[in-house]
């Protein structure tokens, strides 16, 4: 009990730190028309490349500098965030809640159940990842839609592996042959015993596939195959930044930053998250 | 005798040898038991003892069916339960209950005390007035009210453990199987355990099967004794006759193997024969 | 006359968080002579041989006392001579011998590292000398067995390898770590047939950790008995069975299960016995100042 309490409180900082980080970036997101500086859009060819604010030559109201068009480079990753947002959570859910369920149905049930489902896993994972990608946008066309269910359709596979190990450990307890003698139908058994009991490594992968959704989205905006419109998105910033590297910097450098703080944030969360509110101490 | 709860002939049991398995292709079966045949009189606490291998876990498993024999018949009051489905056993689930040997893995940990003696419960149409069945409950095994709401690791192991019991008995079933329920225990616990599952069984008029590895336990608890080695029955007898006159070389050697808490300083020399 | 095989003098150590798990221990093992450590899940008693070895967690802390290996003071030698002195003059017997022993090596290099290691042998001459107590634990094909992995063999057999081991380079203390509660009772009587046999013909002073006053009362000399990490009561084995004093240890005796006395034993511990020692242990706190910490 003590040795738990420790560990809880030395999580302590790093459960605020995440969570903190990703609650502002969100609230940014959802407000941006409010909280953004200037229009993400707004191009203005006598403020190309102004550095940020604490350089010589910087103007106010522009924080993070503009890029080479004259647009507002905080302004633009506040807008992006609501894309990498909404992809982060859509893609995540819906990658979580196939690749779960045939965890649970290939550990609990075994057998042939097990032996299709691992085959697809094995046969999926041996695609390469981003590839497959490029390919699932080029098939079902770009946009928002096509975006998240390529990446669902492409990590399912992550859930899946992990919740089928975890699910095996779990059905070989005797508190499932305890449900039995209980009176208990397989299913019940499923549902009731031993889903609680994986749901802290789901909540965990959750959070990390939502940072991975976030890489996968603005690899492919980078390569110009996410969001046709002029939306502004992480990866599409970056991949305008790679062209003045030489001239303006911040326009590579300050949405690389928002990118890494954002995927680091949400694997620490999902960990702490588990770590924290896991009641039971293994 | 009055005609007995459970009567086992001929079985058998097979299960997959893993250590055997091809490369490709199914595991090989192992005969795990290799035909018993005994009856379990009502009412009564019947030992099950053996070392390790000699097959008296498969047995408990296969007397509550969550393994299905291969061969022979296990009969409760009369009706073959051998090879029924699990649909068709649900029913009878209610009077073949068991407490497990490891509280720790047979309590699920997301789950409250509560819930936990609740479940078989609810699952047998005895879901009204739960709350004050699971307070009968949790009285009859010598638990505070308190502990409804608590989780598995925040009790000790002998609570534990009488939570699992509170949890078999919760249906009032007419058989209970306790499998090595123990052997994780302190001595003093221990004592405390099998005290309660003495006066439980006497007050409910439960049919047992006791299974340990300890001849000691089984002496006080157990009216009469099947000593199982590999697979097979070596002798079956009450429990005073069994210690007093055993009639099988391998049971004198188990009972001599235990070491009685008192000095004997010939205990440890060298056998003039070594034991098998 | 020879020093003191191990003395123990006044130890304690705490958790992390300040809770004391060994309170002030005292107790001495002479040459060539078993003593018991025998408790229930808590006591401390696998916390002292720990302690003797030098293996203790780290989030457990020694905060006093003292521990002499043939009068040498384990406190005063540097991390190094210590890890030496412990190494040369003590081995271990464990309790699991599955994960005793490294799952992907054959038996027969484990069995030999410690002599080559730490004593500086010849492969030649560990493999002998493995050979010989191999041998005197009845293991007869030897090169079967140094050629085998653990899980090729029985459980009772990896216990014979580990006390092989244990003795193999003439240690001056065992420590013993509930070396038989894996195992079946008939196996569990050829093991400590076994282990009494080399420690009287090594003269090898054992440190025997158990929770079974039977193993108690067939294996050792001396006994002390523990409860939450305190002696509560120390005699020769002899005189413990004969006329226990404290009152836990009288319960622990009533409580042990005996095939001849079935309705003597199993007796549950009385709670005012539990109450009296909490009283007993809540009070030597009170009075306890550690030295240093």
């Amino acid at each position: 009990m003590d040795e738990a309490r420790m560990i809880r409180r030395g999580l302590g900082p790093r459960l605020w730190l995440a969570g903190g980080w990703l609650l502002l970036a969100l609230l940014a997101a959802i407000f941006a028309p409010l909280v953004a500086p200037q229009d993400p859009l707004a191009q203005d060819l006598m403020l190309e490349r102004l550095p940020p604010f604490w350089m010589s030559g910087a103007e106010p109201g522009y924080w993070l500098g503009t890029d080479s068009l004259g647009r507002d480079l905080l302004s633009r990753l506040i807008f992006g965030g609501r894309i990498a947002f909404v992809v982060a959570f859509a893609a995540a859910f819906a990658a979580c809640l196939v690749g779960s369920t045939l965890g649970l149905i290939a550990g609990y049930f075994g057998g042939w159940a097990d032996r299709i489902i691992s085959r697809i896993v094995d046969i999926w994972m041996a695609f390469p990842p981003v590839l497959f990608a490029i390919l699932l946008v080029a098939v079902l066309g770009t946009g928002l839609s096509s975006v998240i269910i390529a990446i669902a359709v492409i990590d399912w596979t992550r859930f899946c592996r992990v919740i089928r190990a975890e699910t095996m450990g779990q059905s070989r307890m005797d508190y499932v042959e305890n449900a039995r003698i209980a009176g208990y139908g397989r299913i019940g058994i499923m549902l009731r015993e031993v889903l609680p009991n994986v749901v802290p490594s789901i909540v965990a992968l959750l959070s990390l596939e939502m940072g991975i959704a976030v890489i996968v989205e603005a690899i492919l905006s980078f390569v110009n195959l996410s969001i046709s419109t002029d939306d502004p998105t992480w990866g599409g910033i970056i991949a305008e930044g790679r062209l003045s590297i030489h001239q303006a910097w911040w326009v590579l450098v300050f949405p690389l930053i928002t990118l890494i703080l954002t995927v680091l944030s949400f694997s620490q969360f999902g960990e702490a998250l588990r770590a924290r509110f896991d009641p039971v101490l293994r | 005798m009055a005609e007995p709860l459970i009567s086992v002939r001929g079985l058998k049991v097979a299960l997959p040898d893993m250590t055997r398995k091809p490369l490709i292709g199914r595991a090989p079966l192992a005969e795990i038991l290799k035909g018993l045949d005994f009856d379990l009189p009502r009412g009564s606490v019947t030992g099950i003892v053996g070392e390790s291998g000699s097959g008296k876990s498969t047995l408990g498993r296969a007397l509550v069916r969550l393994l299905e024999p291969s061969a022979g018949s296990i009969s409760v009051e009369g009706r073959d339960i051998s090879h029924l489905s699990e649909a068709e056993l649900r029913p009878l689930r209610r009077n073949l209950q068991m407490i497990f040997q490891d509280p720790m893995s047979s309590l699920n940990p997301r789950r409250a005390i509560a819930s936990i003696i609740a479940a078989p419960l609810k699952q047998n149409g005895l879901g009204d007035h739960l709350k004050t069945r699971v307070a009968e409950a949790l009285q009859r095994v010598g638990l505070p009210q308190s502990f409804a709401s608590r989780y598995r690791h925040e009790l000790s192991g002998g609570q534990r453990q009488r939570v699992g019991i509170a949890r078999a008995l919760a249906l009032s079933p007419k058989f209970v199987l306790a499998d090595e329920i123990v052997s994780g225990l302190d001595v003093s616990t221990q004592a405390q355990i099998l005290t309660l599952l003495e006066k439980l069984a006497a007050e409910m008029g439960l049919t047992v099967a006791f299974i340990s590895h300890d001849l000691s336990v089984i002496r006080r608890l157990c009216r009469q004794v099947i000593v199982m080695r590999e697979g097979r029955i070596v002798e079956a007898s009450a429990t005073d006759a069994l210690f007093e006159n055993p009639k099988e070389a391998y049971t004198r050697d188990l009972i001599a193997a235990i070491p009685l808490p008192e000095i004997d300083a010939d205990w440890l020399r060298p056998a003039t024969k070594a034991p098998a | 006359m020879s020093a003191t095989c191990l003395e123990i003098r006044n130890l304690s150590a705490v958790l992390a968080n300040g809770q004391r798990v060994l309170r002030s221990v005292s107790l001495a093992v002479e040459p060539g002579e078993v003593r018991a450590l025998v408790g229930e899940s808590g006591a401390g008693k696998t916390m002292i041989g720990k302690a003797v070895l030098g293996v203790l967690p780290l989030s457990v802390r020694i905060v006093e006392g003292d521990m002499l290996l043939e009068g040498e003071n384990l406190g005063r030698l540097s991390p190094k001579a210590r890890r030496t002195l412990i190494g040369t003059r003590t081995a271990l017997i464990p309790q699991d011998p599955l994960t005793a022993l490294n799952p992907s090596r054959r038996i027969g290099p484990q069995m030999t590292d410690r002599l080559v290691r730490i004593l500086g042998w010849n492969g030649e001459r560990a493999d002998q000398r493995i050979r010989q107590l191999l041998e005197e634990v009845q293991i007869r094909d030897p090169d079967r067995v140094l050629k085998s992995y653990p899980h090729e063999l029985s459980g009772g057999m990896r216990q014979r390898v580990l006390i092989a081991a244990a003795f193999a380079a003439e240690p001056r203390l065992i420590v013993a770590d509930e070396p038989t509660t894996a195992l079946d009772v008939t196996v569990q009587k050829q093991i400590l047939r076994l282990i009494a046999q080399l420690q009287r013909e090594h003269g090898t002073a054992i440190l025997f950790v158990t929770h079974d006053l039977g193993v108690v009362a067939k294996i050792s000399q001396k006994v002390s008995v523990l409860y939450a990490g305190k002696v509560v009561e120390e005699a020769e084995t002899a005189a413990l069975f004969a006329a226990p004093q404290h009152p836990y240890t009288r319960a622990l005796m009533a409580a042990t299960p005996r095939y001849t006395d079935p309705l003597a034993s199993l007796k549950p511990v009385d709670e005012a016995v539990l109450a009296g020692l909490a009283a007993e242990i809540a009070a030597a706190d009170r009075a306890w100042r550690p030295r240093h910490g």
